[in-house]
């Protein structure tokens, strides 16, 4: 193995989908950079930087759910629909039995969980493919949404639009900083450091030898500088703005998402269906069970994001999700999960989904139109995925190699068909 | 046969993969008309030989010289060496399920007429080419509808439609029964007589010493020889002494039994197809294993072996219609695969591949995927637990990789069964339905699973072994019970098996029931 894969292994894991990670990461730090210096430094500015997180929140918040989805093999292309459902059912019960906000949140989430039942009892016990209940659902929410509202707009009352408009508020001394978003920041950071710690030590329990003190360290301070200049400038916007509410419930989902996804039995389950299901089943996996809960966490997920759409933009439509699903299915598939099911990580999909994101802001920064928006997403779908196609059928990814090639005489052939031999021991390894 | 011309010669062949000589300096001669075996362990470059051979690996991406009928051909591609009238069958067979014999026989070879299938003559000569293979079926019967003995059949009647001259076949009796087995060998030496050159590739040394009139040995990625089967007068134990490079003294470690009490017992189990619900998978089958006995289930491809199996493993097979299960003398209730692993079964299953493993999986994920609990607290996986069970398997076992952390699909078929074995060992089971445990696997991969076996009976579990090898489960098994359409034909103890007796009790239902 050359230094150099050594390397990318212990700073970023030594699997295809860390390395594909990697690799959409470094991706999206140069599209941030593009633009910063297409945009003469708008991009990063603070209220570029707010509006954002509150602007694609809900399609992130969508990904998760996605990604979950994806992996058990699934798809959900009903998630705009049930967004549009739930956003006009709590818009609605506001205004006729003027239903305290929170109790209304309650209520959506509530009445997703149902839809999800609904939709998941059809693909779990049934067994309609996905694709099938859900683009059905696509069509039955829609319409529910415009019997509900009368295809109306209906508004929503303040304390409501916080979850979609609301900023952390202004506390304690007077810093000409937001205080509450400078000690999250902060929390963010110690959580960053403290995690790192506890990989070494788990590396170390394991009996494998931890990565040199510099590559830890290394580890750390880029996400460190990362979150030291977003917090300065998320705390140093207009006053009145800060780190927006939607951000925050992003940032614990996706936390404790990840944590289901990596650490807990139930995530395994749904990659190990989504894997092999008929393995998985007999290993023990409660197959439907584990189908029901993935569709039913979207349409509760979607619903979430339906409300704060309708908070953010003050009043549920007729019009609202439209194409939600499709974004947040780009946002899983350029994060890196495989189209057959079983690979994927939330982080993956959310940094997919932050690539959509940014070009989609830095397009429209440059004033390009909306036309010529979807032609280049539309390409950096099909891109990023036949990228990662091409990769897989050549053997492993490597970027930082494929970076250092041309720096390099020694080796005459790349990285790339070393594998290859490896995974053409692994396909005939019965007739060798 | 030492004087027939040369039909293929492959000189100083040598593969290189980056980091790994696959081949070197390989050397092959296969005579006109001769049937000419390949032998060698998982590894030794026997497919990637066949790949230079047929243009996977094409030229120029090795090294050396194929001399075919005389002149040196440089394939570009498989179509290249089809053209010249060399065919490969691959293990896999490469046929779609929902076409017809016909279609699949000339599939991308249709015979045409001004761009349009000449349908007449393709059925006519589909009818030629199967009577050809001894195939009696109709050449409308979709693929799916038969058993894969005749798929087989239709490969090589594929390969007639392509004229062929030099017709490789890789492993081709790997998943077929003694009877289908015993036809297709037959239709080789057919096919000898009719002055048609093939190359086998087996791990079923008795059907290489059997058939081949020479056998090339590769071991490492080198030529170790070549013999000449009638002249050197040449036996299994010679062709494995050639393989590994040392004299195997039995192919089954030494082992003595010890064993104890019935523990678990099945009771007049009877199960219907899953979807033909007239017909019987099962039918009032009983059986009991002892602690510490290994246990065979003896019996033709498709007598129902592994449905009933399954079945038993948790309704994961068919649909169940009566029965008793009893083990440590009370009556147990399992109706899911969880139930089953809860009460200390385990069932490894017979293709690794599409139903064993999730091929995405490292090989610390498979092998806690069966018991999470193990290394779980409140639904919480510990990293480091898990960790450390996977690699106590994988020195225990001697699984070929240098970490829990690889990839299963990077390991050959034995060291990915062994991965399956150790993710059925942590369930801490008392008894362990093995299928087909050595199905594809090396000669010496072989003997450790045995071995491995033979440790799981001594700590006091039982075992039942499903094989389609008469020899393995003679060799392995202390008890062996033959199957015959869903129902048990036989109970035969170690000491009157034989492959005679076992065959008998196999093809039919009115041998006594208790011999």
């Amino acid at each position: 193995m050359s230094r150099v894969k050594e390397l990318q292994k212990s700073l970023f894991g030594g699997n295809t989908s860390n390395a594909r990670q990697f690799g959409m990461i470094f991706t999206l730090v140069a599209i941030v950079l593009l633009f910063e210096i297409l945009t003469g430094g708008l991009t990063l500015n603070p209220g570029n930087l707010i509006s954002l997180v509150s602007q694609y929140s809900y399609i992130l918040l969508l990904a998760i759910g996605m990604l979950m989805v994806i992996v058990a093999g699934h798809i959900d292309l009903s998630v705009g629909s049930v967004a549009a459902f739930v956003g006009i059912v709590v818009a609605q019960v506001m205004q006729d039995y003027a239903v305290p906000w929170f109790l209304a949140v309650l209520i959506g989430l509530a009445v997703g969980a149902v839809i999800g039942a609904w939709q998941g009892f059809w693909v779990a016990y049934v067994g309609v493919p996905a694709f099938i209940v859900t683009l059905a659902g696509m069509m039955l929410f829609r319409g529910g949404n415009q019997f509900i509202g009368n295809a109306n707009t209906i508004p929503v009352p303040e304390g409501f639009r916080v979850i979609g408009s609301g900023f952390l508020p202004e506390v304690g001394p007077d810093t000409g900083y937001n205080n509450l978003t400078l000690l999250l920041g902060l929390v963010v950071c110690v959580a960053v450091v403290v995690r790192e710690w506890r990989g070494r030590r788990t590396r170390r329990e394991m009996g494998a030898d931890a990565a040199p003190m510099w590559i830890s360290v290394i580890r750390v301070a880029v996400p460190l500088a990362v979150i030291v200049f977003a917090t300065l400038q998320f705390a140093g916007g207009r006053v009145g703005t800060s780190f927006p509410v939607s951000g925050i419930i992003l940032g614990v989902l996706v936390v404790i998402y990840s944590f289901i996804t990596r650490n807990t039995a139930g995530g395994r389950h749904i990659y190990a269906v989504g894997g092999n299901a008929r393995a998985a089943e007999l290993s023990g996996v409660k197959l439907k069970r584990v189908n029901f809960m993935v569709m039913m966490n979207m349409s509760v997920l979607a619903a979430l994001a339906g409300m704060i759409f309708v908070a953010r933009s003050a009043a549920s439509g007729p019009q609202d999700g439209i194409g939600w699903e499709l974004d947040a299915i780009a946002a899983v598939f350029i994060g890196g999960a495989a189209v057959s099911g079983g690979l994927g990580t939330i982080s993956g999909s959310i940094v997919g989904g932050l690539v959509m994101a940014v070009l989609n802001n830095g397009l429209q920064l440059l004033g390009v139109g909306s036309d010529r928006v979807q032609i280049i997403k539309g390409l950096v779908l099909l891109l990023a995925v036949a990228f990662d196609v091409y990769n897989k059928k050549q053997g492993r990814f490597s970027v930082i190699d494929s970076l250092m090639r041309p720096f390099r005489r020694d080796t005459p052939t790349g990285p790339a068909s070393s594998s290859e031999a490896g995974q053409e021991r692994g396909k005939s390894p019965v007739a060798g | 046969m030492r004087d027939a011309p040369v039909l293929l010669e492959m000189r100083a062949i040598t593969k290189e993969f980056p980091g790994v000589k696959a081949l070197s300096d390989v050397n092959l001669v296969v005579r006109q008309g001769e049937i000419h075996a390949i032998a060698g362990e998982n590894g030794a470059g026997k497919s990637t030989l066949m790949k230079v051979l047929s243009g996977v690996h094409p030229y120029g991406s090795y090294t050396g010289q194929i001399l075919y009928e005389g002149t040196e051909s440089r394939f570009a591609d498989i179509r290249a060496s089809e053209h010249a009238g060399i065919v490969i069958i691959h293990q896999e067979l490469a046929l779609v399920p929902g076409l017809s014999i016909t279609e699949n026989i000339f599939l991308g070879n249709e015979p045409r007429r001004g761009g349009v299938i000449d349908w007449k003559t393709a059925n006519r000569r589909a009818l030629e080419l199967m009577a050809l293979v001894g195939l009696e079926e109709d050449p409308d019967t979709l693929i799916k509808d038969i058993g894969v003995g005749k798929q087989q059949l239709v490969e090589i009647a594929k390969a007639f439609a392509k004229n062929v001259k030099l017709l490789i076949l890789d492993e081709p009796t790997a998943a077929l029964n003694e009877t289908d087995s015993r036809h297709l060998l037959d239709l080789l030496r057919d096919f000898r007589q009719r002055g048609i050159t093939s190359i086998i590739i087996s791990h079923k040394l008795n059907e290489i010493a059997e058939i081949a009139d020479a056998i090339t040995i590769l071991r490492d990625g080198h030529t170790i020889e070549t013999l000449d089967v009638k002249a050197d007068g040449v036996d299994e134990d010679r062709i494995v002494r050639g393989m590994v490079g040392r004299e195997l003294h039995s192919r089954f470690p030494d082992h003595t039994p010890d064993i104890g009490e019935v523990f678990f017992e099945v009771r007049d189990w009877t199960v219907r197809h899953p979807v033909a619900s007239d017909r019987l998978v099962a039918k009032n089958a009983s059986f009991t294993v002892r602690r510490g006995e290994i246990v065979g289930f003896a019996g033709l491809m498709g007598a129902g072996r592994t449905e009933l199996a399954m079945s038993v493993f948790g309704r994961s097979y068919g649909v169940y219609v009566s029965g008793q299960i009893i083990k440590d003398g009370r009556e147990i209730v399992i109706k899911s695969v969880s139930d089953a692993i809860e009460h200390g079964l385990a069932y490894v299953s017979e293709d690794r591949k599409s139903i064993g493993l999730n091929l995405l999986d490292d090989i610390k994920t498979s092998v806690v995927a069966a018991k999470l609990s193990k290394i779980t607290k409140r639904g919480v996986i510990d990293h480091v637990r898990e960790h450390q069970a996977a690699e106590s398997y994988r020195s225990s076992l001697r699984v070929k990789a240098p970490t829990v952390d690889e990839p299963v699909t990077t390991l050959s078929g034995g060291n990915q069964q062994k991965v399956v074995l150790a993710k059925w060992m942590f369930t801490d089971p008392d008894l362990l339905i093995l299928d087909e445990p050595t199905r594809g696997i090396d000669v010496g991969a072989k003997y450790e699973i045995y071995g491995i076996i033979q440790r799981l009976a001594d700590q006091g579990k039982g075992v039942i072994v499903i094989s389609s090898e008469l020899p393995e489960l003679i060799g392995l098994c202390d008890r062996i019970y033959t199957v015959f359409e869903g129902t048990i034909t036989g109970d035969i103890p170690r000491r009157d098996a034989d492959p005679e007796l076992l065959l008998k009790q196999m093809t039919s239902v009115k041998k006594a029931q208790r011999s």
